[in-house]
């Protein structure tokens, strides 16, 4: 198989696990079986076919169709794309095993819906990766939206319609009130929405319009989640734990930061931007975001909606990455793609194992847990350690990058940012792994204070599978820091 | 055999257009029986359907068709005339004649009493002469007998709504509709005291040489007072959330998107071929007034759709908020402004056409168009309310859709005029669409139906068809724009051309 049509292929891969689904939902271990094969299949062609080439400095294209002049469907792979694609792809596979013993251990209904939806939302997580201009990004966007929509409300109750009601009011009207004006000022402007390297505007559009295009892509991705429009990620956490886990800490999230990012260094050009200090704005609104976020979250007792500020926090370090407009920025917002999502999917499946094995949702409910569940807490030890950036977690590296960034801007602001974010993350994290080892749990607790009582294996194995990949990641930090460097000039 | 046939009518398909619905009408009178009715229209509709599908292809490729009624040589004689722009709006006419049709017996079977169906069909039939009479015609006052063909039917169709709300609505509708004709006869006869000619090419000349006259303004006002009432531009637009509620579902389907859009034809026709508005028209500020009205119609169609209980009431305000989005586009007065309102006389004809025939099902299954006729509706009718999803969506303008090429083109003409902060408006007020498409939504799908409701099955697959070749083609023809969109902005081409 050619890289090209491997491209097209992995684009609509996911979509054959919606068929196989629907196929197979009266039988739900084949059904599941169908999404491993399909998932597993899915990360073969985009880590044996398509990253070989992009590794050699390949950009395999794939033309799908044009639909308006000068606006077509079309899929190509650079760096960026490549390594948002591996990890959606690969985190897909470990996400379907914890979603098997998650969704069954809690008998969550309409899982065959569930499935489809997922499926759906990966094709979208795909098609953005690979998007060659920002016409088919804003295609796949939406249809991460929408396709995950009915997960968020997948219990039908009050509380998820109103949180669906948000999550698609700021996701959906945000991208059509700013990213689509952009997107048409983009194309008015140059005649092409076309991701080129070093950027297209330079030239065609000057000055304060400059600043203003670019805001109306960073707020137009409301996914990055960047404040004001960072309040859909918090109350989309009423959604099953894998959803949250994959979507809300990786897909859809992920998606957000690398619209921005991607649009950042192939649309402006950070020579650009550099050259007119039009994205010094952003970095402060950034920076806000990164404090404001982590002080929320300290003061958070539910665990999912602390991991959820966190995430709104952490997202931000990679839009800061993408507005300081260095090298050294972009390639560590690049590789916070990857560290965090590691980190943050072991944090979102600890707190599903700890809903299904011990029925706690809130932290002070916590005390002496981690001794009945010791690998449940230890994966969430490696994944705060990788969040907060600490070696040996991988996400030390990013953070590294990202410091290096702000010091190449001289922006000394933003490195003291970064450093007050990772002490005020200790804050947040670590209370949870201290409370779980060295608190004595309550002595009313019927569950039977003594022995290991973990919950099932498959909500248990894929957050110690990502905490250790994380530690992995930390060793390989320097292939994706040569991968990243392709999409600098 | 079929050669001779066909060499027989092949120089006189733009007649046909006119003289075969009109002639079926009265066959439907003689034949009475109801589905024999029905088999005279669909025969009828269908072939006007391939007839403008045959003329639109004659015209892309060989040109603007004359043809002399009666082989009167032009401008003496009538003539009728079919260049790019009322090549297309003739096409989603006679489609969505051809489509509707198809869902028409079960629908009106549950409305309409069995001993009066022929003579829907008949005003049926009749409604399509006049819409065609006035796309194809290119004689201004063939145009107003035309309209008052496909008015005075129209008013009949209304009328046998299930409820007696139906003819105070007919009648709204029909004074309503009358002052609109008599202020365009009006403006024509001014325009003849002037010129001396009803045909619209000569007209548009000999208005060239006479130059700036105050009882041609004074017509130019008439005319577009008079369009904008069959328009129903906004604030003339009182007659349509009646008309639309209260008409029988498919009357409904098949008003909404034909009777509006043959309107705002004549209107881009009067103002870029006759009058040759510009910005400077005369200093009459036409364009602004245009802009200010399409803008209005925009938000207070969109706001109080969101408040109503009743679907069919909500779709119909919705589209006097469409409408103000194609007037907003005629206001631009460039190129992309200008496709964008010709594109989405395509795109909304079949999206609302597909929505007010999933409300037609509705009716049907459950027996009511209120917001809580559609609880539970996505588990109980699965495909009807898909269909309202997609047709939906597209109706908030998501990308594939159909409604995204249209605002598409509506936000690159407001850019392009440099008047950004109107770009900003059109995607503020899609986003009111989203609020009040979404609101059925979740009903559909979040709400159970109240206890002991009565069991409703899937739409029959003769609306269920109809239905999903409408919302279907949304997709199509958001993903496969050379038809619509391509059509549309080599029309909107030929008409700046004839600005400048």
């Amino acid at each position: 198989m050619s890289a090209t049509t491997a491209v097209g292929l992995a684009v609509v891969w996911p979509l054959f696990a919606v068929a196989l689904i629907v196929v197979l939902q009266r039988w739900p271990n084949l059904r599941e079986t169908g999404t491993l094969l399909t998932g597993g299949s899915l990360f073969a062609i985009v880590a044996g076919v398509i990253l070989p080439e992009v590794q050699a400095g390949g950009r395999p294209r794939f033309d799908l169709w044009e639909v308006l002049p000068g606006l077509g469907l079309a899929f190509e792979v650079e760096p960026l794309g490549m390594i948002f694609g591996l990890v959606a792809s690969g985190l897909w596979i470990v996400t379907t095993f914890y979603s098997i013993g998650y969704m069954r251990a809690h008998h969550e209904e309409n899982q065959t819906r569930f499935y489809i939806c997922f499926a759906i939302a990966i094709s979208g997580a795909i098609g953005v990766a690979f998007a060659a201009n920002v016409f088919t990004l804003f295609v796949f966007y939406e249809l991460i939206t929408l396709s995950t929509f009915p997960l968020v409300t997948h219990t039908g109750t009050k509380k998820a319609r109103n949180a669906g009601r948000m999550y698609l009011g700021i996701l959906m009207g945000t991208s059509i009130a700013f990213l689509l004006l952009a997107m048409v000022w983009t194309w008015l402007a140059t005649g092409t929405t076309e991701f080129t390297p070093g950027g297209i505007l330079a030239g065609k559009v000057e000055g304060t319009q400059l600043m203003i295009l670019l805001a109306l892509y960073a707020f137009g991705t409301a996914k990055a989640a960047l404040m004001p429009f960072h309040k859909w990620l918090p109350a989309a956490m009423v959604a099953p734990t894998p959803v949250s886990a994959l979507l809300h800490a990786v897909a859809v999230v992920k998606a957000g930061v690398f619209t921005i990012l991607k649009v950042v260094v192939y649309v402006f050009g950070i020579d650009l931007l550099a050259a007119t200090d039009a994205s010094r704005w952003l970095t402060w609104v950034a920076a806000f975001t990164i404090v404001a976020a982590s002080c929320v979250a300290l003061g958070k007792d539910n665990l999912k909606v602390r991991l959820a500020y966190s995430t709104i926090s952490q997202l931000s370090y990679i839009v800061l990455g993408a507005a300081l407009a260095t090298t050294a920025g972009v390639i560590g917002g690049g590789m916070h793609i990857v560290m965090h999502a590691f980190g943050k999917i072991t944090l979102f499946f600890c707190a599903g194992a700890i809903m299904v094995g011990a029925h706690k949702t809130e932290i002070s409910e916590m005390d002496g847990l981690g001794r009945r569940m010791p690998f449940t807490f230890g994966a969430f030890l490696l994944g705060s350690l990788s969040v907060i950036g600490l070696p040996p977690m991988g996400g030390s590296w990013s953070k590294w990058f990202l410091m290096l960034g702000a010091a190449e801007a001289d922006q000394w602001v933003m490195m003291v940012v970064l450093m007050a974010s990772s002490l005020l993350s200790i804050g947040y994290l670590m209370p949870v792994v201290v409370r779980g080892f060295f608190r004595p749990a309550p002595v009313d607790d019927h569950h039977g204070a003594t022995g290991i009582h973990e919950a099932p294996l498959l909500c248990v194995l894929p957050p110690v599978f990502t905490a250790l990949g994380g530690i992995v990641l930390f060793f390989y930090a320097g292939d994706i820091w040569r991968l990243l460097m392709g999409m600098v000039p | 055999m079929i050669d001779t046939l066909w060499s027989l009518i092949d120089n006189d398909l733009p007649a046909l257009q006119i003289a075969l619905p009109l002639l079926a009408a009265t066959l439907c009178i003689l034949v009475r029986r109801p589905m024999a009715a029905w088999s005279v229209a669909m025969v009828v509709a269908w072939s006007s359907f391939l007839n403008a599908g045959v003329l639109l292809h004659r015209v892309l490729t060989t040109g603007t068709i004359s043809y002399a009624e009666g082989g009167w040589p032009v401008p003496w004689g009538i003539e009728l005339r079919i260049d790019l722009l009322n090549a297309l709006v003739l096409l989603v006419v006679t489609g969505i004649c051809a489509i509707v049709l198809i869902a028409a017996p079960r629908s009106i079977d549950a409305e309409i009493p069995r001993e009066k169906q022929y003579l829907f069909y008949a005003a049926y039939l009749l409604c399509m002469t006049g819409l065609a009479g006035m796309t194809v015609t290119g004689d201004a006052f063939n145009i107003f007998v035309f309209l008052e063909i496909s008015s005075l039917s129209s008013y009949a169709l209304i009328s046998q709504g299930r409820t007696r709300r139906a003819l105070t609505s007919a009648i709204q509708y029909l004074i309503m509709g009358t002052i609109g004709g008599t202020f365009i006869l009006l403006g024509i006869g001014m325009l003849y005291m002037v010129t001396g000619t009803l045909n619209i090419v000569d007209l548009a000349n000999q208005l060239a040489l006479v130059g700036p006259n105050r009882t041609v303004l004074v017509a130019a006002a008439c005319i577009g007072v008079g369009v904008a009432i069959k328009l129903a531009m906004f604030p003339l637009h009182i007659w349509l959330p009646n008309a639309y509620t209260y008409a029988p579902a498919v009357v409904t389907a098949f008003i909404a998107a034909t009777s509006t859009k043959v309107a705002y034809y004549v209107l881009v026709r009067f103002a870029f071929s006759v009058f040759r508005i510009n910005p400077t028209f005369d200093g009459t500020h036409s364009n602004a007034i245009f802009m200010t009205l399409g803008l209005a119609a925009m938000f207070a169609g969109s706001l109080v759709a969101v408040y109503q209980d009743n679907v069919k009431r909500m779709l119909a305000y919705s589209s006097v908020a469409q409408i103000g989005y194609m007037v907003l586009g005629l206001s631009f007065a460039n190129e992309y402004g200008l496709t964008g309102g010709l594109v989405h006389v395509f795109n909304h004809a079949i999206m609302k056409c597909g929505l007010f025939l999933v409300l037609a099902c509705v009716l049907l299954r459950v027996g009511s168009t209120r917001l809580s006729a559609f609880e539970g509706l996505g588990r109980r009718m699965p495909l009807t309310f898909a269909a309202f999803v997609v047709g939906g969506l597209s109706l908030v303008g998501v990308p594939l859709t159909v409604g995204f090429v249209s605002k598409w083109y509506l936000v690159l003409g407001a850019l392009d005029a440099g008047l950004w902060p109107v770009a900003v408006l059109i995607l503020a007020s899609s986003l009111l669409a989203l609020v009040y498409i979404w609101r059925v939504v979740e009903v559909g799908y979040f709400k159970e139906p109240p206890e002991g409701a009565d069991v409703v099955t899937e739409a029959p697959l003769s609306m269920l068809v109809p239905t999903w070749i409408l919302i279907g083609s949304t997709i199509v023809f958001g993903v496969w724009t050379s038809l619509s969109a391509g059509v549309a902005s080599a029309a909107a081409r030929m008409l700046m051309g004839g600005v400048s």
